[in-house]
């Protein structure tokens, strides 16, 4: 009994002191990813080429997502809100829901999920296949070549995606709220325009998707190149990037948020 | 270390200096507590092709790891071109590989360039030389393995001994001065298995290279190699030129040269007595 409580105690320390030592190695894989990014700025095609495959090829889910989230927005907005008899201020309700919220958040659990899993899939694999031996054969390292150009395409994407959800959600609740059910349009987009304040608002969304887009990203390419290089190993480590990415963004959200929004 | 130089006396051509590219001196390396290497000593004379061979399993590998500068030994020195690699730092290594070429055991191609891009990787990293000057060195190198035809194939397009050759002619691609192989041979067809072989030799030859091939297929490599080590339980436990080596007598030699299913290795492994075994299921 007791040599058996002694094994779940050991078990759960083991776990426990796993889990430390790897957070440890994500935070100095950071910081090395950070001092090998000349590269990846100054030959700036290569960080590009990243942008192309993590940012432009998300953009589909990105909008298609954005215009559904605005379009049921419209709805269920304008449905609480004409019980006060205040449904002009539809517009003000989806944009700030949008740019402060729904706009980095959404969009970055829809990254990590698409983009976050192909980075990691796509390092786990090189890793596998022993290209990233390789590249060190040859006298090129690997993460200033493949990781930081990937982490930066991911960060430099994830505020533009956002913006473009929100944009498209914004027009989702203008189709619904203003063409389907009739809200007048000018108060829809007037009162939006004066409630909607740029420091407060736009500015305070673009430093959570740039959060984000740190974080959602940096697990990534860790996860790819901690993989262990077998086809389990990266199936575990990309199911990994999602779960771990998108409870990220979630818990970044609720600490963003407390710490911008207080006094309004 | 005298000892070993002397090892090469018998084989030793007089018209090539003795000069060793790479010294291995009492290397021993452990994975965490799993020794892998325990006291390996040899050495690679220039312009020579050294097989080093072994059961799958036996730190050949590790062993081309450790010349490569990837690992670092638990004790002893390797030495190539006469620095000692395991002092070496980051940048050091890295001066070090650009005279190192090296092979994988499945390629290893990058698969998000072409078979061209691949090529010409190491020129566009580490020279400035202008693109069309690249160009033609890239299709020297594919026209040296016979592949300048698949310049703008996928490596996903190109069969198992076309990938390989495509490796080959980006391991070459800067000149180095000593060549690695892992496995160069496994899982190949007949065919692209004597055209890899040939071209080791040939290749070295050429470019006045020094080659390691580090494998288990006995036929082919002892028809190109000049030396050969056999290693076994991380120790050398025989060498000699491929003559000798085919003559030789020595249980593990004769049993791995010609294939023998039981003798030094085991073809069981290690069990309890059978018999007990089957009555162990019966009495369920």
């Amino acid at each position: 009994m007791i040599v058996k409580l002694g094994a779940v105690v050991s078990d759960v320390g083991a776990r426990v002191v796993n889990r430390v030592w790897r957070l440890g190695f994500a935070s100095r894989f950071f910081w090395t990813m950070l001092g090998h990014s000349g590269t990846a700025l100054r030959r700036f095609p290569l960080t590009l080429r990243e942008i192309y495959f993590a940012g432009v090829l998300s953009l589909i889910i990105i909008l298609v997502s954005g215009l559904f989230v605005g379009m049921v927005l419209g709805l269920q907005g304008y449905d609480t809100l004409a019980r006060y008899g205040s449904a002009e201020a539809l517009g003000v309700l989806v944009a700030l829901s949008l740019v402060r919220e729904l706009g980095p958040v959404v969009a970055a659990l829809l990254f990590a999920s698409r983009a976050g899993s192909a980075i990691t899939a796509e390092i786990g694999l090189m890793k596998a296949t022993e290209q990233l031996d390789a590249m060190e054969m040859m006298a090129v390292d690997p993460v200033a070549r493949v990781v930081a150009p990937r982490f930066w395409g991911g960060v430099l994407s994830m505020p533009l995606l956002a913006a473009l959800f929100s944009a498209m959600g914004i027009f989702g609740g203008y189709l619904v709220g203003v063409v389907l059910i009739g809200v007048d349009a000018g108060s829809f987009w007037s009162q939006m325009q004066s409630a909607v304040d740029f420091r407060e608002d736009v500015v305070n969304g673009v430093i959570k998707s740039v959060v984000f887009g740190v974080a959602v990203t940096w697990i990534a390419v860790f996860e790819g190149y901690d993989a262990p290089p077998t086809a389990e190993g990266v199936s575990g480590a990309t199911t990994r990037t999602v779960v771990t990415a998108s409870l990220a963004v979630l818990a970044l959200d609720f600490v963003l948020t407390a710490l911008m929004f207080r006094g309004t | 270390m005298s000892s070993t130089i002397r090892g090469f006396a018998s084989f030793a051509r007089p018209r090539v200096p003795s000069e060793n590219v790479v010294e291995v001196d009492n290397v021993s390396f452990a994975y965490d507590a799993r020794p892998v290497l325990s006291g390996i000593s040899l050495v690679i004379p220039r312009a020579r092709v050294i097989a080093i061979m072994g059961g799958s399993g036996c730190g050949k590998t590790t062993l081309l790891r450790l010349i490569g500068g990837a690992l670092r030994p638990t004790s002893g020195e390797v030495r190539v071109f006469g620095e000692a690699v395991s002092d070496m730092s980051q940048d050091e290594l890295y001066v070090l590989r650009r005279r190192m070429g090296m092979l994988f055991q499945f390629g290893a191609l990058f698969t998000d360039m072409s078979t061209f891009d691949n090529v010409a990787f190491q020129m566009r990293e580490h020279t400035t030389l202008p693109e069309p000057l690249i160009r033609d060195l890239v299709m020297m190198k594919l026209h040296a393995v016979g592949l300048r035809g698949a310049a703008h194939l996928m490596p996903s397009e190109l069969s198992g001994g076309m990938a390989r050759r495509v490796a080959l002619a980006r391991a070459i691609a800067l000149d180095p001065s000593l060549m690695m192989y892992d496995e160069p041979f496994a899982g190949l067809d007949p065919i692209s298995l004597s055209v890899i072989g040939q071209l080791i030799r040939r290749l070295n030859d050429a470019l006045g290279a020094t080659s390691i091939v580090v494998t288990h297929d006995v036929m082919e490599s002892l028809k190109i190699v000049d030396y050969i080590y056999f290693i076994s339980d991380g120790r050398i436990i025989a060498r000699g030129t491929p003559d000798e080596i085919r003559a030789s007598s020595m249980p593990f030699v004769h049993q791995f040269v010609h294939g023998e299913m039981d003798g030094p290795v085991a073809f069981h492994y290690p069990a309890r007595d059978y018999r007990d075994d089957l009555l162990a299921g019966a009495v369920q």
